[in-house]
């Protein structure tokens, strides 16, 4: 279909929508594809996976969206999904006579626009221009900013108005993507992108933490993969990985929100717990704000964490105290090293940007005071001590390791492990590289605490952690995230300082695993310590937890921001109900246990 | 005139496959395809269920007989047999079909072979009684 005979129908956008629907079953097919014909779509059917895939292959231009079965005899539905959406970024709407809501989660996680059921009904169908015009238009940006390479396609876009330039923005995407390769210049256009098979990328933290900078910076709704290249001015990285990268991060992101709207409205019945919760939507890196964008899910908080201040951001967070907490950040992180301290503070203005927002500044608040407490230490007792470092740094695995902080996560690893392991759960790579360096303990207590959705981690933390105002001295306790953590951390140090700090490394390990590897069963595994942990609230209790969670815990490369997404939505979900049971304030005897 | 009278007892047949739950909306949905460009589009559907669910039919007959166990196999069929009838909107065949299926989950057989008797039956009161309708609906016209 071309531009212009889009064009002609311009004013109806859906128009000429070029749809490949893939269904065994001829009833059905047959069905579809007059129910489609009569939206007007350009309808083009076929009962095989592998056929779909191979005319998608052969030309990618050729179609705007995929609609397509689950249960199909010669490939799994998810499975087309999920090479449709590597391959050719695609919108893929599934199709199921089986409305289980487990099949439908299965069909948004796997990359799933939209889920519907059978018996189809036309209605259904008249919106489904939308998936593919919401995809456009966040690729689409991208052209515009490139070079006038794509001038005639824009041209032809623009004349088309948004709407209908689908046909055209998938050919203009296609091709600015070609565009981009060869004038990116912060990729290595050595070899040919679009052709050639690259190096896999591996998007450590910092990598990652660069990408959700870039990201934050541009903003959700201009943040397309060419400016986030420009802006993270990573050798080597091409324009592909980005895209690839911030597609996996949007979908993270949009299920975090969808997760986090939930917990929301759970967080929202027990009343602080909001931010925690808020920030968790919007601290998924960014990625919450996008999707909340397209979406429309969450409010600006979710934007906020990247657009806003970070004191915008607290405000933003229910809590209070969040924003004090940010302040009592700064000053606390006087004692750490000098690089520390402006991670600590550039962290937590990263981490307010995180879900955790206020989250993560109290996170902050809490972990330089624990930082402080054991940078003098400096010993296995503190909660910093070296060896959470070490027990950290394996379970992170294959995060790099930097010593340098991140922004973002830099700030982390001097003093919020908590913060760390939200990130990383967040974004995928574990933060808790930043935060191993200082605060494996405070990783691991957040950890322990509160494992729910990466995100949560921080989050649950916090909540747990206190409503209550555990935190250490310059710890608000209406900072959630960072009392919670901090008083327990505090609590451990003043107790069990040798016992917990060690603990508290296998609590980290776990937690570095859980953000790092962020599967669920890593989460399930910590959620059972945390669970058993408030019930006990004793150090006792945390310590077998941590022990516990230290044997359970195998850290866990990050595959796939699907995994971490998944693993996070689903420990946001289960975690949402503990998290907000948790009171450490009744357990644990915060204060100025450090 | 024949005309109506044909219209009228189309219309009847109709109403009455409606009220006795052999169809439900989903048929309309059909109907409403069915235009200038698609004038058999009804009946083309129907056809087609007709020749697939037989398919599925035999089977599920196999599947029962050579290995009865096999409940996910059982499972996966029905699963697809009840996705076509639904998609035309064969009401009481659909029911049975998740009748079947809820058997096949718990590993009933016995529920499993009296179910699907039950699916033949259904399924083949409903294609008599269509059958007719279309044609009188088609002379009709």
């Amino acid at each position: 279909m071309t531009v212009e005979e889009i064009r002609g129908d311009g004013d109806n956008f859906p128009v000429g929508l070029r749809v490949l629907a893939v269904d065994d079953d001829p009833i059905c097919l047959k069905l579809l594809e007059t129910l489609l014909r009569k939206c007007q779509y350009h309808v083009t059917t076929t009962s095989q996976a592998r056929m779909a895939l191979k005319m998608l292959r052969e030309n990618k231009d050729r179609f705007d969206l995929v609609i397509s079965d689950v249960h199909m005899p010669d490939m799994d539905g998810f499975k087309l999904l999920e090479y449709v959406g590597l391959e050719m970024d695609l919108p893929v709407i599934m199709l199921s006579a089986n409305g289980d809501p487990k099949l439908v989660m299965k069909g948004v996680t796997h990359g799933a626009c939209d889920y519907l059921v059978k018996p189809v009904r036309i209605e259904e169908l008249r919106n489904i221009w939308q998936h593919v015009l919401r995809r456009k238009k966040c690729d689409n940006k991208n052209p515009k900013k490139s070079s006038g390479q794509v001038k005639s396609h824009q041209a032809n876009g623009e004349g088309l108005g948004s709407p209908t330039g689908n046909a055209d923005q998938n050919g203009k995407f296609n091709r600015k993507r070609k565009e981009d390769e060869d004038e990116s210049e912060d990729n290595e256009n050595d070899e040919d992108p679009s052709t050639q098979k690259k190096p896999r990328v591996v998007w450590s933290i910092e990598l990652h933490r660069k990408f959700v900078g870039a990201v934050n910076q541009l903003g959700i709704e201009k943040a397309v993969p060419k400016r986030i290249l420009d802006l993270m001015n990573v050798d080597g990285l091409t324009r592909e990985n980005v895209a690839s990268h911030l597609q996996k991060y949007r979908l993270y992101l949009k299920r975090i929100s969808s997760a986090a709207s939930q917990q929301a409205h759970m967080a929202a019945a027990f009343g602080v717990k909001d931010s925690p919760f808020m920030h968790h939507m919007g601290s998924l890196d960014g990625l919450g704000d996008f999707r909340t964008l397209s979406s429309a899910r969450l409010p600006n908080v979710v934007l906020s964490p990247y657009t806003t201040t970070t004191n915008a951001m607290l405000g933003r967070l229910n809590s209070p105290s969040a924003n004090v907490s940010l302040r009592n950040l700064s000053p606390s992180v006087g004692p750490l090293q000098p690089s520390q301290a402006q991670n600590l503070s550039s962290s937590i203005a990263s981490l307010n940007k995180m879900n955790f927002g206020t989250q993560n500044t109290s996170l902050f608040q809490g972990i330089p005071s624990h930082l402080e407490q054991n940078a003098t230490n400096n010993n296995s007792k503190g909660i910093l001590g070296t060896s959470n470092f070490n027990a950290i740094d394996e379970l992170l695995n294959g995060a790099s390791f930097n010593p340098e902080p991140f922004d973002a996560s830099g700030a982390f690893g001097s003093s919020n492990p908590l913060l760390s392991s939200t990130e990383s759960f967040h974004s995928q790579l574990p933060l808790v590289n930043g935060s191993r360096r200082n605060d494996a303990s405070l990783n691991g207590a957040y950890l322990n605490t509160d494992f729910s959705s990466g995100v949560g981690l921080v989050g649950g933390e916090v909540h747990n952690m206190n409503y209550g105002n555990n935190i250490f001295g310059s710890l608000n306790s209406s900072n959630i995230s960072g009392n919670g953590i901090v008083s327990r951390l505090g609590r451990s140090l003043g107790q069990n300082n040798a016992i917990s700090n060690q603990r508290m490394d296998g609590f980290v390990n776990g937690r570095s695993s859980v953000s790092g590897g962020s599967n669920l069963l890593q989460q399930n595994e910590i959620e059972k310590p945390v669970n058993e942990l408030r019930q006990r609230s004793n150090e006792d209790s945390f310590l077998l937890e941590e022990t516990r969670l230290n044997a359970g815990f195998v850290p866990q490369s990050y595959d796939s921001l699907d995994e971490l997404v998944n693993a996070m939505i689903k420990r946001e979900q289960d975690e949402t109900v503990s998290n907000c049971e948790f009171q450490f304030d009744d357990d644990y005897a915060f204060g100025n246990g450090i | 005139m024949e005309g109506n009278k044909l219209q009228r007892q189309a219309a009847c047949m109709r109403n009455a496959l409606f009220d006795q739950g052999y169809l439900d909306e989903q048929f309309i949905q059909l109907e409403d395809l069915q235009d200038e460009a698609n004038p058999n589009f009804v009946e083309e559907v129907v056809k087609l269920f007709y020749s697939d669910s037989a398919r599925f039919i035999r089977n599920i007959d196999l599947t029962l007989n050579n290995s009865p166990s096999d409940f996910v196999k059982l499972d996966n069929i029905m699963h697809q047999f009840k996705g076509s009838s639904s998609s035309i909107g064969a009401k009481k065949v659909k029911q049975r079909c998740t009748q079947f299926q809820e058997y096949c989950k718990i590993g009933n057989f016995e529920g499993c072979m009296r179910t699907f008797q039950e699916v033949k039956q259904e399924h083949a009161a409903l294609k008599k009684k269509i059958e007719s309708y279309l044609q009188v609906a088609r002379q009709a016209r």
